[in-house]
């Protein structure tokens, strides 16, 4: 199954503080480790949200709101996109990460036929 | 092989009902276990030098987990603490070999196995990623069988409880313990040498490897027997392993050439399957329905196979050919004299009836009905072919193209007699009843 790595980065979406060479490091050779046992299919990581954009639908009315958005709270830094056997192993992988003050989210991508 | 069905931690339980936090340690223990045992295993098969001596070692470990840590909590690093606990084991059983009483050669190959590694913490903690090519190459070693091959990878590699591979392959699970069993047991019995081969050896042994990944592949994707039309778990675990293999083995173009043809094929996966289950072929596809993130994977891999290798193997003109496919936003932009040209290329790397018949197709789709029929009139004598389902199932699609309904409608029953999937069968009943209404209309 798919599942989908949400980075909830808070404040950091809006004020996009860079993080350390070394704490890059270490994430790069977390990622490296995810790939090499075949679990990364996919990843990315967001602009802040102060560079985004919202188009609200109503009716037949389109609103385009331009960032930074409040909620940072909920608002995405980044993404993975992982393919595993269970949620208890997204869980398991996602634990050994080396983040510190974040929260991150794990969903399930639906799929029609268990791909 | 899905989630919520592997059976591991109830083959411990027994009978006796457990509470939530055993059952979440449980739980956590089997993902941990599934990440983790591929890596145990190679490890300790480099230390001891058989891959059922380290299973069983790895085993251990993973039984004293289920003890201890639904009580004493998940370790901060429950890879480390199965290898040191799996090691410790090691570590003894060596001790014992030697001081048992044994024939001298076993002393010698233990001694020496003991000199390789004086320090056999160091030993085991070793490159990982070598560890891992190094147990690929033994449970694919050629003097199994395929399905042996097969049986083993998923076990050791693929961390797949007997239960689960016998599942996917609608098998008893007794067949496939013994295929197990006797794996290990062919394996010691010719010395089979833990070993990353190099050299001309090399080029034979990966494409061992490579056909045991796309055999556990195919069976997913177009299941031989059954009700199921695919087993997409069999396509996951294969797509896996080949991701992994394309990690540690980087400069093979023929492992990139193998990823690329199944991340392109499993891009089809949910298109393939129809509302009520059934089939539907290739050029019937809605391409909107295609993964078109395994479609950009596997066109890199391709990619990537192309610029590591002169001449392209079968497996990257295979993906080139499914390449193809996954390029043209509509079937009937299928560059179709490409497809017979690689398929050209194919024949003349790997010539079998099987190319050839898909030749025919191709041509056929490039240059007309009749030259395709042509190619596959030839191969009617073929012995090989003489139970093979798609050869009358291509000839009936040529034939009702070029609107000889009753020759087809024969043709697609013949093919529907031999076919043993449920599914395909009765897709090409309905071609056959097709036939049958376009001959009385004509």
């Amino acid at each position: 199954m798919r599942v989908l790595i949400l980075a909830k980065e808070g404040d950091q979406s809006v004020s996009a503080t860079p993080p350390t060479p070394e704490a890059m490091a270490e994430f790069q050779r977390f990622n490296q480790e995810l790939v090499k046992a075949g679990v990364v299919i996919g990843d990315g990581r967001l602009y802040p949200s102060s560079q985004g954009k919202r188009v609200r639908f109503d009716g037949k009315k389109r609103t385009v709101i331009d960032g930074p958005f409040a909620e940072t709270k909920e608002l995405v830094g980044g993404y993975w996109l992982w393919q595993v056997r269970s949620m208890d192993e997204a869980v398991e992988w996602l634990k050994r990460a080396p983040f510190d003050g974040h929260t991150f989210e794990i969903r399930q991508v639906f799929e029609t036929d268990g791909m | 092989m899905r989630s919520g069905r592997s059976s591991r931690p109830t083959e411990c339980e027994g009978a006796l009902p457990i509470d939530p936090a055993t059952a979440e340690a449980h739980r956590a223990i089997e993902a941990i276990w599934r990440i983790e045992s591929a890596r145990l295993i190679a490890g300790l098969a480099r230390v001891v030098g058989d891959i059922g001596t380290a299973e069983e070692l790895a085993q251990d470990a993973l039984v004293a987990a289920l003890e201890q840590w639904p009580t004493a909590g998940v370790p901060e690093q429950p890879g480390a603490w199965l290898m040191g606990t799996a090691k410790h084991r090691a570590i003894d059983l060596i001790r014992r070999r030697q001081t048992l009483e044994r024939k001298h050669e076993e002393i010698a190959r233990d001694i020496e196995r003991a000199q390789e590694g004086l320090d056999l913490d160091t030993a085991i903690d070793m490159e990982v990623g070598d560890d891992l090519l190094g147990l690929i190459f033994m449970a694919c070693h050629p003097v199994l069988s395929k399905e042996a091959r097969v049986a083993l990878t998923l076990r050791v590699l693929g961390g797949l409880t007997t239960e689960e591979i016998a599942r996917g392959f609608l098998v008893p699970v007794s067949t496939i313990a013994q295929r197990i069993v006797r794996a290990k047991r062919t394996l010691a019995e010719a010395h089979v040498r833990f070993e990353v081969p190099s050299g001309t050896e090399r080029v034979a042994r990966l494409a061992s490897v490579l056909e045991v990944i796309y055999l556990i592949f195919n069976e997913g994707y177009s299941a031989t027997a059954g009700d199921d039309w695919a087993r997409p778990a069999l396509c996951e675990e294969a797509l896996r392993l080949g991701r992994i293999l394309a990690e540690l083995a980087t400069n093979e173009p023929e492992v990139h050439g193998l990823v690329a043809l199944m991340e392109i094929h499993a891009s089809r996966l949910r298109a393939r399957v129809g509302p009520s289950g059934a089939p539907v072929l290739l050029l019937e596809q809605d391409r909107s329905q295609w993964d078109r993130l395994l479609i950009r994977r596997g066109l890199a891999a391709l990619e990537r196979a192309e610029s590591l290798g002169d001449a392209m193997g079968p497996y990257a003109l295979q993906a080139a050919i499914a390449a193809c496919h996954a390029r043209a936003a509509t079937a009937a932009e299928t560059d179709w004299p490409r497809i017979a040209a690689l398929y050209d290329a194919v024949a003349q790397l790997a010539p079998s009836p099987v190319v050839e018949l898909n030749r025919a197709v191709a041509v056929g789709m490039a240059f007309g009905p009749a030259a395709g029929l042509e190619l596959v009139d030839a191969l009617v004598p073929e012995p090989l072919l003489k139970e093979y389902h798609l050869l009358p199932a291509v000839r009936g699609d040529l034939l009702r193209k070029l609107g000889r309904s009753d020759e087809a409608r024969a043709e697609f029953e013949r093919a529907a007699s031999l076919t043993q999937n449920a599914r395909e069968r009765e897709l090409l009943h309905r071609r056959a009843v097709e036939c049958a209404a376009e001959g009385l209309a004509g």
